[in-house]
């Protein structure tokens, strides 16, 4: 693989998503010229021309894993429903064999692992060497916790470390499979796979297809609707460069999801005060989550669309041949789109990195367009980027509404495994709460799959950006569009 | 007659939102509820004329100082012939 310089290092967390990356700008490349059905089997060889293996084994297996990945960015396999697809040919087929004692072990006299160990698993050899018998071991851990010489390790895959709703196993041939009952296409395997062998399908040539349909908005208008943790991203740019490359592109405008956050906070806050007790429905892992998992608390999740359905049924009210693009951070808004619910709404969605790869498939420097602006939503609707920020403007929707009456316990659960937590004690009726926002991503959409990088600062980039909005209060900012 | 007000970011920004409320305000001031339909839009593509406000198919620019007038003579004016 080339070598993976500064400049791409500012776009990306790593090079498989670089790799991935590549390969959507080649497809968007051919895309618009019209060239892709000539050039599509080439371009895995255009990607590793050489005669030297650069990734993997040999320079055919190399090639073989690209023609996959060109698949994946022209739709994916259209006879498996879910987003996210493995390439099974991709999976290195890590180790999943638990915990096992390394050479690291000294043959100590403490053996604490031994003591801790609750189903005496563990054994000695004449060296003093610690075992494990696997038919007795539960994978509880205690034992690589209390090595003093960090002997015993968990080879799990990492597919199944990130996977928190535990939908991936292992198949025969030691590859990785998705259960798709469970998979809330959140991405996170995605992003944490090493290899790059989980991907998400893409829907870029959709979108070429409907900007090239619209002939420069003579035919129809095609909006970009853009999640407000675009804040956080292409941060080698200015968010008003992002602007402008979105309308060169040829999209009409782009408005925010987050004035769509804003008419969710305000009814959110309502349906509350009349329920007593909400999940938020922003979240779409979340929301797959809970009906997959908790079908007994589907009653309790909101009714409102999503920011991204409620924003795009108005610009479809305002303009009914609208078509609408979603672009975020997020893999399972592919699937959300893709609901009754929201069909005829979003006509297509995009990821972060999907729209770099337009970008560099139209060979665009947005460094040197000049700077648009980007300004509907209050700046609560802008921080549901992150985490605490829907619950936050919770508050503030029921202070506006003169619902102050109703006392807010707003959980915010980071992640899914928080989540899940609130979801148990829910259950059982031992929840200090009357709100559960559920962000299945750590840090909220910030830490979506979908994103180019992620990084410490992200929360903070959110907030600044909220605070820039123009309109202060959610009120002001719907009073447009009610 | 319908009057439609841009509602995009740079019109937003140049007080869509004031003209928004002043137009309802005038309506409303004038029973012209039945008459008049108030309506956004994302973008007309004229920013640099913003803000942008159509009604039926001709064109305006319009700023929070000059809606007054703007009602006078281009919507009151003619729902009234």
């Amino acid at each position: 693989m080339e070598k993976f310089d500064k400049k791409v290092v500012r776009k990306f967390d790593t090079k498989v998503q670089y790799l991935k990356y590549k390969v959507l700008r080649e497809v968007a490349r051919h895309a618009w010229d019209d060239t892709l059905a000539k050039n599509v089997m080439d371009i895995p060889k255009n990607i590793v021309p050489g005669k030297q293996p650069t990734m993997r084994c040999c320079i055919y297996k190399e090639r073989a894993i690209l023609g996959e990945r060109v698949k994946i960015a022209m739709g994916g396999d259209p006879d498996n429903k879910n987003i996210i697809q493995v390439i099974d040919i991709a999976c290195d087929e890590c180790p999943a064999a638990g915990y096992e004692v390394t050479d690291s072990c000294r043959g100590c006299l403490a053996n604490r692992c031994e003591d801790v160990c609750p189903r005496g698993a563990i054994s000695f050899d004449h060296n003093h060497v610690a075992h494990i018998d696997k038919s007795k071991c539960v994978e509880c851990g205690k034992c690589a916790q209390v090595c003093p010489y960090s002997a015993i390790v968990n080879r799990k895959r990492p597919c199944q470390i990130a996977c928190k709703v535990k939908a991936i196993s292992i198949n025969e041939e030691q590859a990785a499979i998705i259960d798709e009952e469970k998979c809330t296409s959140c991405g996170a395997c995605v992003y944490r796979c090493p290899f790059g062998a989980i991907s998400d399908k893409s829907y870029i040539l959709d979108v070429i297809d409907l900007i090239k349909q619209s002939e420069n908005s003579k035919k129809f208008k095609v909006y970009a609707v853009v999640a407000p943790s675009v804040s956080s991203q292409f941060s080698y740019a200015k968010l008003g460069q992002v602007i402008t490359g979105l309308k060169e592109l040829g999209f009409h405008t782009v408005v925010e999801a987050a004035l769509g956050a804003d008419l969710v906070a305000m009814s959110e806050a309502k349906e509350l005060t009349e329920k007593g007790f909400l999940t938020s429905s922003c979240c779409p892992a979340f929301v797959s989550y809970v009906k997959s998992e908790f079908p007994d608390l589907v009653q309790h999740i909101s009714h409102n669309l999503s920011p991204m359905v409620e924003i795009s049924k108005y610009i479809k009210k305002t303009d009914p041949t609208a078509k609408t693009v979603f672009i975020g951070p997020c893999t399972a808004k592919k699937a959300e789109a893709q609901l009754e619910s929201a069909k005829p709404y979003v006509d297509s969605v995009l990821t972060f990195e999907e729209l770099q790869a337009l970008f560099d498939s139209k060979s665009m420097d947005i460094t040197t367009l000049e700077e648009g602006v980007l300004d509907n939503a209050s700046y609560f609707g802008r921080i549901f980027a992150r985490s605490g920020g829907l619950s936050d403007a919770v508050v503030q929707a029921l202070k506006e509404q003169g619902l102050e009456d109703f006392t807010l316990k707003a959980i915010a659960c980071n992640g899914i495994e928080e989540c899940r937590l609130a979801l148990l004690k829910k259950r059982k009726g031992v929840l200090d709460a009357n709100f559960i926002e559920g962000m299945a991503c750590i840090g909220g959409c910030i830490g979506g799959a979908g994103c180019l990088t992620h990084g410490v600062k992200d929360k903070a980039e959110v907030d600044k950006y909220g605070k820039e909005a123009m309109e202060k209060t959610i009120s002001e900012a719907i009073s447009l569009i009610k | 007659m319908k009057v439609t007000v841009c509602i995009g970011s740079s019109c937003h920004i140049k007080g869509s939102r004031q003209v928004v409320t002043q137009l309802q305000r005038l309506i409303t001031q004038h029973n012209l509820e039945e008459k008049v339909t108030l309506g956004g839009t994302f973008c007309m593509g004229q920013c640099q004329k913003s803000v942008c406000v159509t009604v039926d198919d001709a064109f305006h620019s319009v700023s929070p100082e000059t809606v007054e007038e703007f009602f006078t003579n281009h919507i009151f004016a003619k729902v009234r012939g």
